[in-house]
């Protein structure tokens, strides 16, 4: 079909929508717009309970429609959004970590001053409107609407088979998360300079974006990945606007993966966000942005691989190295698992690179492994306290080995996941990159990869030596009972991890047979 | 010595597991339950834990009768069963499943396990009924039964060394179960570095299988050992022979057993009569493929053996120490079901019949003497015993079961397993028959010493001594396993057919001896006989002094355990000690130097790069210019 002919025939019309194969995606942003209505109607006091079945239903509701459409490979709206086994494994995977992401959100026992966010995000820090809502015991719930808007954008993200489609879909992700990150209770100035800075950065990135679509589109005469894989392989048009549309583009993915040069805002949102917030972002974000460049880099741009591949090289390899180097140095956890993650980032690109049904599904497995590893990490974090809130600077976890020796060994089985210790999951994952890209015939890169997991090994080997090899002191954190929210999800985390370090096999199944993405 | 003819054992088909047979998993799964339930409910398992214990290998012990009920119904050539659990390892062309194998030779081991293993946690529950932390007692015991049942249901050596490792830990945590005791942790602690030096040999073994023949499955192992060459197979085999030196206890690893028995008595009858110390007969029967093809690693089996054979009742003889004294049998005992396993498809049969046999009467007369030690305060000193029969009737009569089992008097158990032991050895050569027949009469002489200075002559005990007898909790399992070892040699061999049970998986050949059969059984009879009358009238008719005398150089000797430990000390513990401190420098030079280096190099660059992460909003922009830049240009430079 010539795209012009269709951009004439069908301006005005409604393209045919698969409403069924769409329809997690459309329970969450309906559900989001009636938890908009109760923030206006509801009463105070009823707002969080009813937010609460709102959302966890939506979750589960769309969960449970995932599940139902495994075997479902479409194309719908018009070629725009591609519902194949690799979108729905990731939305599935989204949809269980956004879940448990909810459950820290939710928690309302670790801090004595109420939950993770502040009791009105528009109060000065430090003013007197503050202070008034705090003594007065106010919470806020407009975190739910926007939480679900997020996972709504994710979702649609991993399944945007058009380039506009990827950019709505990468705003209504990544605006509910600008504003989520700047809402911390605690160290609010912090908070909101993340917050700005996590904005301002985003907007040029999805600046970028958007130019290299324009480009593409002058490139291809469609933003659709069909479309554009058909004239990169016929050769049509020109090159320039191509090669330099394939790089915007990728600048735009490559800020939302974190990966060097684009990831300085990871550090400090990380830090400053809630931990609650950093949680769920850190790993559904992560899942879906890399779905989103597998999709552009394997359908749209499979043709260029000879062209794209050097240039990924060149960033996973920065990535790899610059995240594990300057963790070394990180004295503040947070900060620490926030440069690990780029350099998680730079594994898992070595998966991309290999461009195979391998590739494939090696990177799937570690984006799920590396999810609940994750969020169990920073759950923990959540609880490890003293006065000031949470302990996050390293020196306070002296000695927490002693003190609370199931919670240090459920950090030292994260961090041991982390550094890719056989039995743990991220065993399992770092093996299965590594293997697809040797298969593809990038071995000088997985010998850098397996040199930069060995320095990666130290910061993460560093952290469980703090905590039993340090005898504890005035100034270590102590471990708060949470509700059962954050007890859920500490539990889950570590069973995952250790599950799938012992047992992968049914995960393996299951993101082999998610098979390759539709065009 | 003239290689035979070998007709070892054609390799069986496996069928999968359909009924009953796919419950292997849960036949391990119920012990190793049992155990994770003690091991992690603490101390509010106290109560009913040791219930649960006994419970969960009594449920395997039943679920072991109807799958051996169900194996024998099928014909003779499907009765390898095979149950896939999972793939476990994958790396690169080397893959592993979790999955087990259930033949004749492993179910005949699964019942000795699981019957003999539930006797002594009944039994255990009077021993042990005092003892404050019988709930992790139970635990470590349900651990081992577990871990013995991985080892002999294991359908590759991976797997087989997991249990083997796990029975190793099983046993290091038993014997040092009352570790207040220094002695009860040094003997722990010695029993685990030897069982290393052992477990080496395994795991060279396995690499070396690996390398060789690219699986570690018994099938593809043995199926394709014909096709490799000797040399090869000789390595492997001895480096087996290594391994099962370390874990039954044979020359030259042996030292450990008889410090081991500074662990529970219950766990002396488990661990290191019946089962544990059994695995590597197991190994080497399990290995015949390899073996077969490897005449010098055999004929190495062989010797290891004889030397076993001697030096175990050499030690048996003179020990004061009526655990020890068993403890030395022990290895005399498995010193002959080595020897049989080392003599090829004529032995191993035999080697494993042996093995049954001794595993019941065996622990019968571990319980025994631990229902002595029960009722005399724990004393284990011989000479402070005499005339208990009258004090305790039914210890006596199932310790003489065993007794009568152990010497070979017909038709008791041990008659049958050792004589067909004995003419498998002539049929291989008249001198190695003639030793074993030599090592029969003095196994008669210990016994009979141990039987005399126990249950007859005078009455020697210690002043607070209240020999009474034990609760029937500890005396229904001795009186179950005195009838076994009356009984089982003739119903093994004569109901169960016990030769054409194992010959499928083991091989059976048959050859002619220098003396005519009937010549065989008179001449070991009457050597029994001989040094049992010795053992009688030294120990029974003359007085046994309280304090033990200087006795001859050989005595001395044995006491010493044959100087074992300076042996050890010689060959093991000086040379690892100095390879140790040479590589302990070689560490701290040359790989802390390097490792330090880089570490400080990393920090520096790390210190470096971090001044680049400013915090200002503008200059992280400024760098994703640079960054747009860089993939743009390379991009666009690979075109050119």
């Amino acid at each position: 079909m010539n795209p012009i002919a269709v951009a004439d025939k069908a301006l005005f019309e409604i393209p045919p929508l698969d409403y069924s194969a769409i329809a997690p995606i459309l329970i969450l942003l309906g559900v989001a717009v009636v938890s908009v209505l109760v923030e206006a109607f509801a009463p105070k006091r009823a707002r969080r309970p009813i937010q609460l079945v709102l959302v966890f239903g939506a979750l589960i509701a769309a969960f449970v429609d995932v599940v139902t459409l495994s075997g479902l490979r479409t194309i719908t709206a018009s070629g725009s959004i591609a519902i194949d086994g690799p979108a729905l494994v990731m939305q599935g995977a989204i949809l269980i970590l956004a879940a448990l992401g909810a459950m820290l959100m939710a928690e309302r026992l670790v801090d004595p001053s109420g939950d993770a966010f502040a009791a009105r995000a528009s109060a000065l820090p430090g003013s007197e409107d503050e202070k008034q809502f705090t003594a007065r015991g106010y919470f806020q719930t407009e975190v739910w609407p926007l939480f679900l808007f997020s996972v709504a954008g994710m979702l649609l993200f991993v399944a945007a088979s058009d380039l506009l489609l990827m950019f709505v879909a990468l705003e209504v992700m990544s605006l509910p998360l600008y504003l989520l990150v700047g809402m911390a209770r605690r160290r609010r100035l912090l908070s909101q300079e993340a917050s700005l800075k996590y904005f301002l950065l985003g907007a040029f990135s999805s600046a970028f974006f958007l130019y290299g679509s324009a480009l593409i589109y002058g490139f291809a005469g469609s933003v659709n990945f069909g479309w554009i894989a058909d004239a990169v392989s016929g050769k049509t048009g020109q090159n320039a606007l191509l090669l330099i549309g394939v790089a915007m583009i990728l600048v735009g993915l490559l800020f939302k993966i974190a990966a060097v040069p684009f990831h300085q805002w990871t550090p400090d949102a990380y830090q400053g966000a809630p931990t609650a917030v950093t949680a769920f972002m850190s790993t559904t974000v992560k899942i879906a942005a890399f779905g989103a460049l597998l999709r552009v880099l394997y359908v749209a741009f499979g043709g260029l691989r000879l062209d794209w591949a050097p240039m990924m090289w060149i960033v996973a390899i920065l990535t790899m190295v610059v995240g594990s180097v300057i963790a070394v140095t990180q004295s503040d956890i947070k900060r620490m698992l926030a440069y690990s993650s780029v350099a998680q980032a730079g594994f898992i690109m070595v998966g991309v690179i290999a461009t195979s049904a391998a590739g494939l599904s090696s990177v799937l497995f570690y984006l799920i492994a590396y999810g609940f590893t994750t969020i169990g990490a920073f759950a923990v974090i959540s609880i490890v306290r003293d006065s000031s809130g949470e302990a996050t600077h390293l020196s306070k976890w002296s000695g927490l080995g002693k003190k609370s020796p199931v919670t240090a060994t459920v950090v030292a089985l994260f961090m041991l996941s982390f550094a890719g210790i056989p039995l743990t999951s991220g065993f399992i994952g770092k093996f299965g990159v590594f293997a697809a890209a040797i298969d593809s015939g990038a071995t000088w890169l997985v010998i850098v990869a397996v040199v930069a997991s060995v320095v990666s090994a130290f910061f993460y080997a560093r952290v469980i030596v703090i905590m039993f090899f340090s005898e504890p002191n005035e100034n270590t954190a102590s471990v708060v009972v949470p509700s059962a929210f954050t007890t859920i999800v500490i539990a889950a985390g570590a069973t995952v991890t250790v599950v799938l370090g012992i047992l992968p096999q049914p995960l393996l199944d299951l993101v082999n047979n998610a098979g390759l993405f539709l065009r | 010595m003239s290689p035979l003819v070998l007709s070892s054992a054609t390799l069986q088909e496996v069928t999968p597991a359909t009924g009953v047979f796919s419950l292997i998993a849960l036949l391990i799964g119920l012990p190793l339950l049992g155990a994770a339930v003690l091991l992690l409910g603490g101390r509010r398992t106290n109560k009913w834990g040791p219930y649960l214990g006994v419970l969960t290998v009594g449920t395997s012990a039943v679920i072991a009768i109807v799958m051996l009920v169900k194996l024998m119904a099928l014909p003779s050539e499907s009765r390898a069963i095979g149950e896939s659990l999972y793939s476990w390892v994958f790396a690169g062309g080397f893959q592993v499943d979790l999955a087990f194998q259930l033949d004749q030779l492993s179910m005949v081991f699964v019942l000795l396990i699981t019957i003999v293993g539930t006797l002594i946690h009944i039994y255990s529950l009077g021993y042990m009924s005092h003892d404050k932390d019988k709930r992790k007692f139970f635990g470590y015991l349900n651990l081992f039964v577990a871990a013995m049942l991985i080892l002999v249901l294991a359908n590759n050596f991976l797997l087989l060394y997991v249990g083997w490792e796990g029975v190793g830990l099983a046993s290091y945590l038993l014997i040092g179960f009352w570790q207040f005791k220094p002695s009860a942790a040094a003997a722990a602690k010695k029993a685990f570095v030897i069982n290393r030096v052992g477990d080496v040999g395994l795991s060279l073994a396995i690499m070396l299988m690996f390398v060789t023949f690219g699986s570690v499955t018994f099938s593809d192992v043995f199926g394709s050992a014909s096709q490799a060459s000797e040399g090869t197979l000789t390595a492997i085999g001895l480096l087996l022979l290594l391994a099962a030196c370390g874990k039954s206890a044979q020359f030259p690893l042996q030292a450990w057993l008889l410090d081991a028995m500074e662990g529970p008595t219950p766990v002396s009858a488990l661990i290191h009569a019946a089962t544990m110390v059994t695995a590597g007969v197991y190994l080497i029967a399990r290995s015949n493929a390899i073996f077969d093809r490897a005449v010098w690693a055999a004929t190495a089996v062989i010797i290891v053996g004889l030397i076993t054979i001697f030096m175990g009742a050499t030690i048996g003889s003179a020990k004061d120490d009526i655990k020890k004294s068993l403890a030395g049998s022990t290895m005399s005992q498995i010193g002959y079901m080595v020897l049989a396993v080392g003599l090829g498809p004529i032995g191993y049969v035999f080697a494993i019949f042996h093995l049954l046999t001794h595993g019941v009467f065996k622990a019968g007369l571990f319980l025994g003497a631990g229902s002595v030690m029960h009722g005399m305060n724990d004393n284990v000193n011989m000479r402070r015993y005499g005339a208990l029969r009258g004090a305790m009737g039914i210890t006596f009569v199932t310790f003489m079961a065993g007794y009568l089992a152990i010497i070979g008097i017909p038709p008791f158990a041990g008659y049958w397993s050792k004589d067909s032991i004995v003419h498998a050895a002539f049929e291989k050569s008249t001198l190695i028959g003639v030793l074993t027949i030599i090592a029969a009469g003095i196994t008669g002489f210990y016994m009979t010493r141990m039987v005399a200075m126990t249950f007859f002559g005078k009455a020697r005990w210690e002043d607070d001594a209240h020999p009474h007898e034990s609760p029937k909790v500890m005396t229904i399992p001795l009186i179950i396993l005195a009838i076994g070892s009356t009984f089982l040699g003739l119903a093994l061999l004569f109901w169960g057919n016990i030769k054409t049970w194992l010959e499928p998986v083991l091989g059976l050949t048959e050859a002619e001896t220098a003396l005519p059969e009937l010549a065989i059984i008179i001449i070991t009879l009457s050597v029994v006989i001989i040094g049992a009358i010795i053992g009688w009238v030294m120990y029974a008719r003359r007085a046994v002094p309280i304090e033990a005398p200087r006795g001859s150089w050989l005595t001395r000797a044995a006491r010493q355990d044959l100087y074992g430990d300076a042996v050890n000390d010689a060959l093991v513990v000086r040379p690892s000690y100095h390879l140790a401190r040479v590589l302990n420098w070689f560490d701290s030079r040359a790989v802390d130097g390097f490792v330090n280096g880089t570490a400080a190099f990393v920090g520096g660059a790390s210190g470096r790069m971090r001044k680049y992460q400013s915090g200002f909003a503008r200059s992280y922009a400024l760098s994703m210019v640079g960054g747009a830049v860089i993939v743009v240009l390379a991009l666009v430079l690979v075109r050119l």
